[in-house]
């Protein structure tokens, strides 16, 4: 039972954070930012080869999320920002071109075998026995890390002035502009927000997953799924929905061991049926 | 108009034009004896084509360096199917019939190796498959061509000397609960259920007591290792590989699933071995390609030779690609010839030096398959050489094995 909690817990926590800076680009924006997988990878590269050179892991993390950030802005300065408002499928051929650009572009720096992070050597101990459950201390922090994080989006959207107007532009952008807030900058700070969440993700996963070219597609769907059952651009939906993931994934190679990603979709047409904006969406007009 | 008609870019193209030509020139004058090698350089399972293309320019290096072949250098000329068979044949047709090869080493993996097998048996020209293990290519006589031949593993082969050794192993250690773990697709699901039909015939107290099969590249293993580790086996068998597998050992490692059970594996390449950190101690493994087995001269020096040229381990498909291009070699030289039905008669039955080969030889057999390869089991350690205590599988009664398989198969 814990063991298949923390299990549980520790894939939906670190699609939580994919999910977030997806939902959040979405909610503020209205761009369904499909190269959001290639900052999860990036993220995951940046900190293989940060680690490689310093030996901190903590610097890694930081690294990871800060280039991130920095390619976030770049990414929507540079490409979105001239398709706001467009036709859905122009984003969605940039997103793409992105993606096959940045999956050749790791290619050709990091080649295109898997690499292996390792474990940092501070967790590299043996796992702790909680209530007769298997508990990695590695993963323990992790989720806490991810815990923080919900509570700091969570709380700086609903009380920071940040927060306020992000939520604002979400609502009405034009409004928010005709009040004299910088969008343009706004735009790019949900950017780089997203963009270092997703970093950061990839940093975290790295020592346990595999790098390689294409990595960041397959979190991209889990993602998309999380923000489709929780509802485009809710936050507080993104991580109830990653954890519900987590967990159905969890349980469910225990009960129903062939059909697990089946459950998944399962619960996702169950809310796109019955609630189609999602558990936290708000119904749009 | 018509005065610009030669102006710099047609005065390119031409030039251009020629270029392409001049291969054919070449071909028409004898000099050079062009060999088409086709393979996967694409995609996450590019290792198969770079390393088999690695091998294979070693020993093509070697025959050009001491004079060619039939006193004709040899050119190599690589093509990529990027793993879709439709791909791989139309490359084999377009090697042969426009670029001019005389011979074609196939390094596709299995998809692709059926498709070009095809083709082999509509051109008549010679080939040798250097990296499918599917054992129905060579092992069905409705599969089998006459001028295609394997210089790689066979699945069967290797099934029957992992179960015997493994079930030996659980014999020694009172192991009856195992446990497999396994991608989720067709070589996963089939191939787990030939090592245990092997398995369970030398070992009939053996008890599967969990399986899991995750999907090929899932990123979190996390679900399928707590659920191994719920089930509490005394030994977990596993056909995951290259980066899926690295993942499976990092994230079992977070779990301490490593000392909570035995893990066998089969499929530890090289590279993987070299790539993966915190490789933990004591993975029952087979070798696939290892420097230290068979323990010789010649073998280490393939090894050393390989790792300077090219700043990486060889991997299974770098011996099978370069001993494929050996028994091409003495083929052609046997037959005085590169016609695919000479060529054909010369390698039925031949048997080579080799490093690679368990007593220092390898055999094509008349079934157009190699036998004699070394295979072993041993125990992984952290640093090189990886894999220690090598036991050589017995090849009599790999032999003695296949042959009921395959009359239970009706190939004979």
């Amino acid at each position: 039972m814990v063991t298949q909690t923390t299990s549980g817990l520790i894939v939906g926590m670190l699609l939580f954070l994919v999910a977030a800076g997806l939902t959040l680009i979405f909610g503020v924006l209205k761009v369904v930012n499909f190269a959001h997988g290639t900052f999860y990878m990036l993220g995951g590269y940046v900190a293989y080869s940060t680690l490689g050179a310093t030996g901190s892991y903590t610097l890694a993390v930081l690294a990871a999320a800060a280039a991130m950030a920095l390619f976030g802005v770049l990414f929507e300065r540079a490409l979105i920002a001239r398709v706001y408002g467009s036709n859905v499928l122009m984003q969605l051929l940039i997103c793409y071109a992105v993606v096959l650009i940045f999956d050749d572009a790791v290619k050709i720096v990091w080649g295109p075998d898997f690499h292996a992070m390792g474990m940092p050597p501070a967790f590299q101990v043996p796992p702790l026995f909680v209530f007769g459950g298997v508990v990695p201390p590695f993963y323990a922090v992790l989720i806490g890390i991810a815990a923080l994080i919900a509570l700091a989006l969570g709380l700086g959207l609903a009380m920071t002035r940040l927060g306020k107007t992000v939520r604002a532009a979400a609502i009405n952008p034009t409004m928010v502009s005709a009040l004299g807030v910088n969008t343009t900058l706004l735009f790019a700070v949900v950017f780089a927000i997203g963009g270092a969440l997703a970093g950061l993700a990839g940093a975290l996963a790295a020592p346990v997953r595999s790098l390689s070219p294409g990595m960041g597609f397959s979190i991209l769907i889990d993602s998309f799924i999380v923000t489709v059952i929780g509802g485009m651009g809710s936050i507080g939906g993104a991580l109830v929905a990653a954890l519900l993931i987590g967990l159905l994934r969890g349980f469910g190679t225990i009960g129903f061991p062939g059909f697990t990603d089946g459950l998944i979709y399962a619960a996702m047409i169950l809310i796109l049926v019955f609630r189609p904006q999602g558990l936290f969406g708000r119904r749009t007009a | 108009m018509r005065k610009r008609a030669i102006n710099r870019r047609s005065v390119l193209a031409a030039g251009t034009a020629g270029l392409l030509a001049a291969p054919w020139v070449a071909r028409a004058q004898g000099k050079t004896l062009k060999i088409g090698m086709q393979s996967i350089f694409s995609g996450p399972i590019a290792l198969l084509g770079t390393s088999s293309r690695a091998g294979l320019q070693m020993a093509v290096d070697r025959i050009n360096g001491s004079g060619g072949l039939l006193g004709r250098q040899i050119e190599v000329v690589y093509r990529d199917s990027k793993g879709q068979p439709q791909e791989a044949a139309r490359v084999a047709r377009e090697l042969v019939n426009s670029s001019g090869c005389e011979l074609l080493i196939d390094a596709e993996a299995s998809s692709g190796a059926f498709a070009v097998q095809e083709v082999v048996r509509d051109l008549g020209v010679a080939c040798i498959h250097t990296a499918s293990e599917t054992s129905s290519l060579t092992a069905d006589p409705k599969i089998r061509v006459a001028t295609a031949f394997r210089c790689a593993r066979q699945g069967v082969h290797d099934a029957i000397a992992g179960s015997t050794y493994l079930a030996a192993y659980s014999t020694e250690k009172k192991f009856t609960k195992w446990a497999t773990c396994s991608p989720d697709y067709a070589y996963g699901r089939d191939t787990t259920k030939q090592y245990l039909e092997f398995f369970k015939k030398f070992k009939p107290d053996l008890e599967i007591i969990t399986e899991a099969w995750p999907k090929l590249g899932q990123p979190d293993l996390t679900e399928v290792i707590t659920k191994l580790l719920q089930a509490k086996p005394q030994a977990l068998f596993t056909l995951l590989y290259a980066g899926d597998l690295s993942a499976f050992i990092n994230q079992g490692n977070v779990y301490a699933l490593f000392s909570k059970m035995t893990v066998a594996t089969p499929n530890v390449d090289y590279p993987v071995l070299a790539a993966i950190k915190n490789l933990p101690a004591g993975i029952q493994s087979a070798t696939r390609y290892l420097e230290t087995f068979p323990d010789t001269p010649a073998n280490k020096a393939f090894g050393e030779a390989y790792h300077k040229k090219y700043n990486e381990l060889p991997t299974n498909w770098s011996w099978q690609t370069n001993a494929g291009m050996h028994f091409m070699e003495a083929a052609v030289k046997k037959a005085n010839s590169t016609d695919g039905k000479k060529i054909a008669a010369a390698l039925t039955g031949l048997k080579i030096d080799s490093p690679f080969g368990v007593n220092g030889t390898l055999t094509m057999r008349d079934d157009h398959t190699l036998v004699d390869y070394a295979i072993g089991w041993g125990q992984t350690v952290p640093k090189p050489p990886y894999i220690t205590g090598v036991k050589p599988a017995v090849w009599g009664k790999i032999v003695e094995l296949e042959t009921d398989w395959k009359k239970q198969q009706h190939y004979i």
